[in-house]
């Protein structure tokens, strides 16, 4: 199971939101998907996403205005 | 009803085809099918070397106000309408041709931006998809 980072950091809408579907269709079902960024609604966006898409939404954390997001494929 | 979007691009200003083009990556990215329609103004854009070349909808000003926009935009890290269709295309989301506006306008398809273009097509195809999505917009 391959683990797949996506850097966000300094982008704004959409762009978080559709690099994170973009990795998501790359990856296989099992691989975690760990998305770093900085544009704030984006961290509520994307775990609505993947609520959306029926994926598991592993964590999601927040340290100094980067927020990491850990989804399972 | 299918999750689906269908979205008419009427207009060819900037503003405008930016919107929409993020929101249709937005419902790409929430798992969404999405279909966009250029027509008209909308369908100036397609043509070769004209994506970035639309003015604002609004304080336009000779072309002063689009400027300042895109400075800020480029500040701000807001992706280049380019780069959004080549996402969208990628999470594929299908470009429709209006092939009416195309002969009003005199716009033959070796004009236009082929490489993005999924179809072309006249108002049966849009009604078609429309009325089973559970999005549609007029931009």
């Amino acid at each position: 199971m391959a683990e797949i980072k996506v850097d966000c950091i300094a982008q704004t809408c959409p762009v978080p939101l559709v690099e994170t579907r973009k990795a998501l269709r790359k990856a296989s079902p099992g691989d975690i998907v760990e998305v770093t960024g900085t544009h704030p609604t984006s961290k509520k966006e994307i775990p609505m996403a993947v609520k959306a898409l029926g994926l598991e939404l592993i964590d999601v954390h927040e340290e100094n205005g980067v927020w990491k997001i850990r989804i399972r494929r | 009803m299918a999750n689906k979007a269908t979205i008419i691009v009427h207009s060819g200003d900037m503003d405008k085809v930016y919107s929409a083009l993020i929101i249709a990556n937005g419902a790409l990215a929430m798992g969404m099918e999405v279909s966009m329609y250029f027509t008209f103004w909308g369908l100036q854009r397609l043509k070769k070397g004209q994506l970035e070349k639309g003015p604002l909808s609004k304080m336009n000003m000779f072309g002063l106000g689009r400027w300042m926009v895109k400075q800020k935009m480029k500040k701000v890290g807001v992706a280049s309408l380019e780069k959004l269709f080549q996402d969208f295309k990628e999470l594929g989301g299908k470009v429709l041709a209006c092939d009416m506006t195309m002969e009003i306008m005199g716009i033959k398809q070796k004009d236009l931006r082929e490489d993005l273009i999924s179809d072309y097509c006249a108002v049966g195809t849009y009604i078609n998809e429309a009325k089973d999505s559970i999005i549609t917009l007029f931009i």
